[in-house]
C-alpha cells in the first residue's frame, strides 16, 4: 500500500468574532502559534471580536461571569449566578484573570498583537462589523493591516494546505 | 535517541534532534546544527543562545514574550535571526530541549 503523503498546514485564517478573555485569547494563543511554526498566519476580527483590535477596549476586555457554568471561585467552590450579576464583580473577576495570565507571561492583547505581526502575521477588521459598530481605521490598533471585506477574507485564503478556523 | 557526529564531536540526540545532553555542547556544535537548520550565526545568536541555555539550566519556560524582552533581541529580530519557527530552530542550536510552552 503507498505511504500517506503528508501535508503541512502551510496557510491559517482565524476569525475571531466573540469579545470576551477566553475567546479572544484562544485565537491570539491560536495564531501566535501558527506564527511560530513558520505558518502564514492571518487573523480577522469581526463583531464583538473587534473589541480585541480597538485601541480604547484592546487591553481591558471582560470575562461573563453570569451564565457560565464553568466560572468557579478561587478554589473551586461554586460561583453563584446571582453573585456575578452584582456591580463590579464582573470587573474584578476579569481584572484578577488577566492578572493571572500575564503571571504566566501571557502578554495584555495589545502586546499580543505585536508578536503576531513581528513574525509577519497579519491582522484584518471587518468592514460590515465596523460600519455596524461606527468604527473607523483610527480607531482600530495600529497592527490591523486593512479593513476588509468577506471577498477579500476569502482571495486571501488561495493555495494548497490552507485552513480557515472560526472561533 | 540516537549518538550523531556534529563538528567531530559524538552528540547525545532524540528523535527530532535537539541535543539531550547539554554539556556535549559547544560552539562549533551549535555551527554544525545551525548549518542544518539553515541559520547563519552571528555573535548575536550566540549572546542569545548564552541567555538561553542560561535560562534553561535555572528550570525557566522559554517563550517568545521572554526572549523579546531578554534585552538581547526584541521579538522582531529573533523571528530574523531564525526564520521559519524562531523557538524551535533557536533551541535546538543552543543544545536546550524543545520548549513546552505555548506562547
Amino acid at each position: 500500500m503507498e505511504k500517506e503523503k503528508k501535508m503541512p498546514l502551510k496557510k491559517i485564517m482565524l476569525i475571531c468574532s466573540k469579545g470576551s478573555i477566553e475567546d479572544v485569547y484562544a485565537a491570539l494563543v491560536m495564531g501566535n502559534g501558527a506564527v511560530m511554526e513558520g505558518i502564514e498566519t492571518k487573523m480577522f476580527f469581526t463583531f464583538f471580536g473587534l473589541d480585541a483590535i480597538t485601541k480604547k477596549t484592546m487591553d481591558s476586555l471582560h470575562t461573563s461571569t453570569v451564565g457560565n457554568p464553568a466560572m468557579r471561585m478561587p478554589g473551586g467552590l461554586a460561583f453563584p449566578t446571582m453573585l456575578g450579576g452584582l456591580p463590579g464583580v464582573e470587573a474584578g473577576v476579569s481584572k484578577m484573570m488577566r492578572k493571572q495570565m500575564d503571571d504566566l507571561d501571557i502578554p495584555p492583547v495589545s502586546e499580543f498583537l505585536e508578536l503576531i505581526t513581528a513574525g509577519g502575521g497579519e491582522i484584518y477588521a471587518c468592514k460590515l462589523a465596523m460600519d455596524m459598530f461606527k468604527l473607523t481605521k483610527k480607531d482600530l490598533s495600529d497592527e490591523v493591516s486593512d479593513v476588509i471585506t468577506v471577498g477579500d477574507l476569502y482571495e486571501m485564503c488561495d493555495g494548497e494546505g490552507v485552513q480557515i478556523v472560526f472561533t | 535517541m540516537s549518538i550523531k557526529t556534529i563538528a567531530g564531536v559524538n552528540v547525545d540526540v532524540n528523535d527530532e534532534g535537539y541535543m539531550t545532553d547539554a554539556s556535549q555542547w559547544n560552539k562549533d556544535v551549535a555551527a554544525g546544527i545551525a548549518a542544518e537548520e539553515g541559520v547563519e550565526l552571528t555573535d548575536t545568536h550566540f549572546e542569545l543562545m548564552d541567555w538561553i541555555r542560561e535560562k534553561v539550566a535555572t528550570g525557566d519556560t522559554l517563550t517568545l514574550r521572554g526572549i523579546g524582552k531578554s534585552g538581547v533581541v526584541d521579538a522582531k529580530q529573533f523571528y530574523k535571526m531564525y526564520p521559519g519557527a524562531p523557538l524551535k530552530k533557536a533551541t535546538k542550536i543552543a543544545g536546550v530541549p524543545k520548549p513546552t510552552s505555548c506562547i
